[in-house]
């Protein structure tokens, strides 16, 4: 499997990290205060929905015809598509784990006060994985569609509903400090919602490249 | 008669939605004017709804628990729906819950369960024989549970339920053409896709609209936020969504196939997403979250001879809808070939 590295894209990377401490700034301007918990907690995820869809929209546009067949031709359809979710993944990995620090930098730690953190922050990279999990194939066929985040976000939001509905679930059951005995089982059903959807994508991804 | 099928969907859905409109409730109890006890004489006045207490001979009243019958003294007929007992209670009861119990000939036996509280601390309920057995059973009667909350709109289990039957039948219809479409690349599975998407969609409109309904007369909201709640609006902005990519590609061979590959990877996850994660939480709707099913008591053997022809009927209707919707699509794509 080859690796597409868009690190050099620095440019990328510093408007994503931009637009994470800008929309937590935001909400610190407007709250002031501490936040109730499932508050602070639904504004976390908030945040970083809109991050991933602005981080995750690029990852198939940047590619111009040429380049395309090139790759393609090299490497095959699938191991694209799962060398695009890796790189997706991580870099969500990255962005949520920074987005995290600057939230409890700016908005406080008094959320945490009876969280069982370690839980929290497996679950904060769980979900950012699985967000860019399944937002790889729908950033991919809004990219062959010809068009841009408004079609991304319309297509990808019920898709990635029952991802973020059970990553809130489970982050909201950390955060309460529920035992792990209890919260596994989200953190389960996630992890098997990620495997799946990669799987899916693994599956449909030959057909879409097919012109 | 190659359409049989199509008669009887109509004849299905025309005959189990006027069966599910008249068949009338049980008679049960709704109302008692107390709810707990105290020492000395004490009268109840006890409602009951499509009751016959005026009928037959006077109807026996008791306070019962799990190991004592406590008959009321005298019993007061005051019309078909209404009745007043005349319980003597001892002192010094407490510390139990006892359901109030109505027996009569006609009505058969109805219970209020959990109806009254005997107060804190203090001896059982005694039991005060006063030789009541059912003895005749009701005669039968064609009827829909009486069910505390849902009362008469449990009519609507024929109507909501099937809507959702139905269009998830389309939607796996869809699926099944969107598959076909990336094996084949033949615009007509396309177009069949996109025709049961469609006529789905209509349906689920439908099931949002009565279930809207029922949700603000059982639940008191016109929408709460229940995981089955969730399952039907992610179904319906997908649907939505669909339509929009179709919308936004104009070349037809690979809208096919974006929209094929959207629909599959989309309705895999909805799916998941329906059936595993009301298992994970709490809902209102019944079967999950330790709500009782509704096959488990409510859905009696007299409900369901009005709601499985009502399920099979919206199928084949459903079914119909879509095959009409794809023969008018084909002509009026044959049409368009002709005026070129």
């Amino acid at each position: 499997m080859e690796f597409l590295l868009d690190l050099r894209q620095r440019a990328a990377w510093g408007g994503m990290l931009l637009y994470v401490v800008s929309a937590i700034y935001v909400c610190y301007l407007g709250v002031r205060g501490a936040l109730p918990v499932p508050v602070w907690n639904a504004l976390f995820w908030i945040i970083l929905l809109f991050a991933a869809f602005n981080a995750l929209v690029r990852s198939f546009q940047r590619e111009d015809a040429g380049r395309q067949v090139y790759l393609y031709t090299l490497a095959g359809p699938r191991s694209v598509v799962l060398a695009r979710t890796l790189y997706n993944a991580l870099t969500m990995l990255v962005l949520s784990l920074l987005s995290l620090l600057f939230y409890v930098l700016f908005l406080g730690t008094d959320a945490l006060g009876e969280a069982q953190v370690g839980q929290f922050v497996l679950v904060v990279a769980l979900g950012g994985v699985g967000l860019a999990a399944v937002l790889t194939l729908i950033s991919a066929i809004a990219a062959r569609a010809g068009s841009g985040l408004g079609l991304m976000a319309i297509l990808g939001f019920p898709v990635v509903l029952p991802m973020l509905l059970s990553v809130m679930r489970a982050s909201k059951g950390a955060l309460d400090g529920l035992p792990w005995s209890v919260n596994s089982t989200y953190v389960l059903w996630i992890v098997a919602l990620d495997v799946l959807t990669v799987a899916l994508a693994w599956l449909l991804f030959p057909y879409l490249w097919r012109d | 008669m190659r359409h049989w099928w199509k008669l009887l969907g109509a004849v299905l859905v025309v005959g189990a939605s006027i069966t599910a409109l008249r068949v009338p409730l049980a008679p049960a109890l709704v109302h008692s004017s107390a709810d707990r006890l105290a020492p000395g004489e004490q009268a109840f006045r006890i409602t009951g709804y499509n009751t016959h207490f005026d009928q037959s001979v006077r109807p026996y009243v008791w306070l019962a628990t799990d190991d004592a019958k406590f008959c009321a003294t005298t019993v007061q007929v005051e019309g078909t729906g209404s009745l007043s007992a005349t319980f003597d209670i001892p002192n010094g009861l407490g510390g139990q819950l006892a359901h109030l119990v109505v027996f009569s000939p006609t009505d058969g036996v109805l219970p209020l369960y959990d109806a009254v509280w005997t107060g804190d601390g203090g001896t059982p309920l005694p039991d005060r024989n006063c030789d009541v057995t059912p003895l005749a059973m009701k005669p039968f009667d064609f009827s829909f549970p009486n069910r505390s909350l849902l009362y008469e709109t449990i009519r609507n289990l024929n109507f909501h339920v099937p809507m959702w039957f139905t269009m998830m039948l389309l939607q796996l219809v869809a699926v099944v053409y969107s598959v076909r479409t990336l094996r084949s690349n033949s615009l007509r599975d396309d177009d069949a896709a996109l025709q049961a998407v469609n006529v789905s969609l209509l349906f689920a409109a439908l099931g949002l609209i009565t279930g809207s309904i029922w949700a603000r007369a059982t639940w008191g909201a016109w929408w709460t936020n229940d995981t089955k709640l969730n399952g039907a609006a992610v179904t319906t902005l997908i649907y939505l969504a669909y339509l929009v990519l179709r919308g936004s590609v104009p070349e037809p061979s690979k809208r096919a196939r974006l929209a094929a590959i959207y629909n599959i990877f989309a309705f895999v996850l909805m799916l998941v997403f329906v059936m595993v994660l009301p298992r994970l939480t709490d809902s209102l709707h019944p079967g999950n979250g330790g709500n009782p099913a509704f096959s488990q008591y409510d859905l009696d053997d007299q409900l369901r001879l009005v709601f499985y022809p009502a399920v099979l009927g919206w199928m084949l209707v459903g079914t119909w809808a879509f095959t009409l919707k794809l023969r008018l699509s084909r002509l009026e794509h044959a049409l368009d070939e002709n005026d070129r």
